[in-house]
């Protein structure tokens, strides 16, 4: 085989002490479609952002058609020919088309002025490649699916002998898509490699030369796609010890129903979910990321305006209009999101604890009652083992796992019936989590509803009796305790099993 | 360590040990900034008595404490405000608004302490039109206020065709609050002192003020908590124009006229005290005793520039470099804890 154009050995990358690449190898031939796989947080984000420029590995070594490289910033890496499409938009709203596609070739240009009859016309030209969208639109007024084509003619225009392709085609409709891959084809054609990040392996089968699998930050295996098939990829992608000690699971039959939600729609992320959650189980929720599975929960707690369905606490049937409603009837949210929406970071424990349900704690003369703020958080705080100076202390002074526990203690505060935990243990260390895992159980057995969202399959696993998979704001299956395996839940949510249900889908959304 | 790493919402030994030594920073800074403030006003005091004889007498202290105090009502809303994660420009407007309207009323017949409680009436009602442009029209503070400062400047204008009334008819039971005193002190102090007190108290302990902090120190943290953050920030830029209007009041009582053109650049010197005594422009901190510390201290270095005989042209000068000093501090010690 020739040199490989891009070539990367022995790269590591730690954020803290969490390592999101261990002594990773990746090779990437000329005129190849190589795919990249791996489940959330196996580190393929992490790569890519290396090689465009925006992360630095800690060790090992990137060659460019054989020469050792260092790619010390994105604009580097666009003199080097490597052009990334981000999963996320990074487009600026206000400018046009036009603009937005060229703004990495007017960074580069050094003539003072633009020629905007020019750069329509090219843009244009580009942009008819995908889809005839008007170039003289403003990109904020285009649909994701649009802005995610312009993202991807944003990255054409560059001279570029590597492109990535971070999940293209997660906000586009079946016909873009095949757009898409013929233009992707056509590339390939003119001899420019490119790396194709992707959970849909029906994509990956029909479009891709060789699949390399990465999990929990390392190197798996790469095979030719010939050679391989969708099920021992996923198999490589999860075939993982599951190393961590869980706590016991629902040894008995579960009891009466807690909550029960019937054809809950908000309109444009979760359509017609139903779940029932009975006493005593701990109830999981699967999908990728971006399928609906928060929104799913936040329409649950009236967090998100309820377009059609019910829901029942209880067998009560309750009004929620907003999340005040929810917590009214013991239906509790704790946000993936600890800092943006989860704790007052400059706040104090105490406060912290009881932002939930300030009236419990306020007098007569709508005084708060600090003592009786401060023996609540300091209760709660001994029970969960959240290791603090103080319940006066602000949560910023926390690691991540008692800044967590902190955010569950809000929601102990009002004795709630039903818990929806978005993500409980991201980002928190072992001995947090373990910790989390068995208060989650030790709730449970005394009658507290407890559905977990979670994008870490051992956890979904280990933790869960009973696991819900999402799929495009869809439930795409129930998962029983004898049935729960990673790859069960990895075909469920990617749509390995039924590909004609799966861009059906793919059209709705 | 990279700004990117320093991101990642892992926490390393080594940020855990320096968090550890944060707490007590954390704990104390609130109180720290203000027993600064308290230091630097005392030092200026000190250095100034030997510099004029004049300084350290009770007339020059009560003329500063007169000269910040009704300000200093104003400076309450404002630093409410602030803590929620708003702002309001239009307060020095809608001092003069509630002014030249009582005024008015006034001369149009009707007794003064019913005009004043309409005059402050219609300042809450501009500060719930504000709210309403902020909380359901959505547009921020900034500009919302910014465009009723205009607004209610002009409206000034229009009620009194640009010429300012005189109220020397004032009944002498009203014009007291103003200018009368109890025992040597000024009325108008001692409304200070109880507005701030209680306003101050309030802060602390009540329930309904407790939210405000949430909704100013994280909003959809607050709206996950359950809080109605639009409707605190609607009854804080209510509040906030309530008092500003109060204030106009006083105003009136204390110069026996209405002057249209009065209290225009008043928002821009409230805005700094309220910033100097440790308010947040990003919200969710800040403390009413501080924020009357700062407005002490722009008042103390006013007065010792005129004891000092330097030029008037100096002032606005000095007081923006204190300004600037006091929020560098403030985002020097903010971008550790981030």
């Amino acid at each position: 085989m020739s040199t490989p154009i891009l070539e990367i050995s022995g790269v590591s990358k730690s954020f803290g002490a969490i390592k999101a690449l261990t002594g990773i190898d990746f090779s990437l031939a000329p005129g190849e479609i190589h795919a990249l796989c791996g489940e959330n947080g196996a580190g393929k984000s992490t790569l890519m952002n290396i090689i465009a420029g925006v992360l630095q590995p800690d060790k090992g070594e990137i060659r460019i058609a054989g020469e050792r490289t260092v790619i010390a910033n994105p604009a580097a890496a666009q003199r080097l020919g490597i052009a990334l499409v981000h999963q996320e938009i990074a487009l600026c709203p206000d400018a046009t088309v036009a603009e937005n596609i060229f703004m990495p070739a007017i960074n580069s240009r050094r003539a003072p002025l633009m020629n905007f009859r020019r750069l329509h016309a090219e843009a244009q030209k580009v942009m008819d490649l995908l889809a005839p969208i008007p170039v003289r639109t403003k990109v904020g007024d285009l649909s994701i699916s649009n802005q995610q084509l312009v993202e991807i003619a944003k990255a054409l225009t560059l001279d570029c002998r590597v492109l990535i392709l971070d999940e293209p085609t997660a906000a586009l409709t079946e016909p873009e898509a095949q757009r898409l891959f013929a233009i992707v084809r056509e590339l390939r054609s003119r001899g420019i490699s490119i790396i194709y990040i992707s959970h849909r392996m029906a994509e990956i089968f029909s479009l891709c030369d060789r699949v390399t699998v990465f999990r929990d930050g390392r190197y798996v295996a790469t095979d030719e796609i010939v050679s391989t098939t969708p099920d021992e990829v996923v198999r490589k992608m999860v075939g993982r010890e599951i190393a961590q000690l869980y706590p016991d699971k629902l040894n008995e039959a579960p009891g009466r129903t807690l909550l029960k939600v019937s054809g809950l729609s908000d309109g444009e992320r979760c359509f017609g979910v139903s779940l029932e959650l009975r006493a005593g189980e701990i109830l999981g929720i699967g999908g990728l990321i971006g399928s609906g599975r928060s929104e799913m929960a936040q329409t649950m707690c009236g967090l998100r305006s309820v377009a059609a369905g019910e829901v029942e606490i209880d067998g009560q049937p309750i009004r929620i209009s907003c999340y005040a409603d929810a917590v009214k009837a013991g239906l509790v949210y704790l946000s993936e999101d600890r800092k943006g929406s989860g704790v007052f970071l400059d706040m104090s424990i105490a406060a912290n604890v009881s932002a939930l349900d300030l009236g419990k704690l306020t007098g007569k003369l709508g005084l708060l009652d600090r003592r009786a703020e401060t023996a609540q958080a300091t209760e709660l705080a001994k029970r969960l083992g959240v290791r603090m100076g103080g319940v006066g202390a602000a949560v910023s002074t926390l690691s991540g796992g008692n800044q967590q526990k902190v955010a569950i203690a809000k929601q102990l505060s009002v004795d709630p019936r039903v818990m929806v935990m978005d993500e409980p243990t991201r980002g928190i260390d072992v001995g947090a989590k373990a910790e989390i895992h068995r208060l989650l159980r030790e709730l449970a057995s005394r009658g507290v509803g407890i559905v977990v969202i979670s994008s870490e399959m051992p956890e979904l696993i280990g933790l869960c009796d009973r696991v819900l998979v999402v799929r495009e704001g869809r439930v795409a299956g129930e998962l029983a305790a004898d049935e729960l395996g990673e790859e069960a839940i990895i075909m469920l949510a990617s749509g390995v099993q039924s590909n004609s249900h799966n861009a059906r889908a793919q059209n709705v959304a | 360590m990279s700004p990117r790493e320093a991101e990642a919402p892992i926490m390393t030994a080594q940020m855990k040990s320096e968090s550890q030594g944060a707490r007590w920073n954390l704990a104390r800074l609130g109180s720290m900034r203000e027993a600064g403030l308290i230091v630097i006003i005392l030092a200026l005091c000190i250095a100034m008595s030997f510099a004029s004889p004049h300084f350290l007498t009770w007339g020059n202290f009560r003329a500063m404490l007169m000269s910040f105090s009704i300000e200093g009502i104003v400076v309450v809303g404002m630093t409410i405000l602030l803590i929620v994660g708003g702002i309001d420009l239009s307060v020095g407007s809608v001092v003069a608004f509630s002014m030249v309207v009582s005024g008015a009323l006034f001369l149009a017949g009707l007794d003064p302490w019913t005009a004043s409680l309409i005059g402050i009436a219609v300042s809450a009602l501009i500060g719930a039109v504000m709210g309403f442009f902020v909380t359901v029209v959505g547009l921020n503070h900034f500009i919302t206020s910014l465009a009723a400062m205009v607004i209610v400047r002009g409206l000034c204008l229009i009620v009194t065709k640009g010429t300012p009334l005189s109220l020397f008819t004032l009944p002498p039971a009203f014009k007291a609050i103003g200018q009368g005193s109890f025992h040597g002190v000024p009325y108008v102090i001692i409304i200070f002192v109880v507005v701030v007190a209680v306003f101050d108290f309030l802060l602390r302990r009540a329930t309904a003020f407790r939210k405000v902090f949430y909704t100013g120190s994280n909003e959809k943290a607050a709206q996950y908590s359950g809080i109605r953050t639009k409707q605190v920030k609607f009854w804080v830029t209510v509040l906030s124009s309530t008092l500003a209007g109060f204030a106009g009041v006083i105003y009136m009582s204390r110069f026996g006229a209405a002057t249209p053109t009065f209290g225009a650049g008043m928002e821009l010197n409230i805005i700094a005290a309220a910033v100097i005594g440790g308010a947040s422009l990003n919200g969710g901190s800040g403390t009413i005793f501080g924020a009357i510390l700062g407005m002490a201290l722009l008042s103390v270095v006013t007065s010792s520039l005129i004891l000092l005989d330097i030029s008037v042209y100096w002032q606005d000068m000095i007081k923006g470099c204190i300004l600037l000093a006091a929020v560098s501090i403030d985002h020097l010690l903010h971008r550790r804890k981030a």
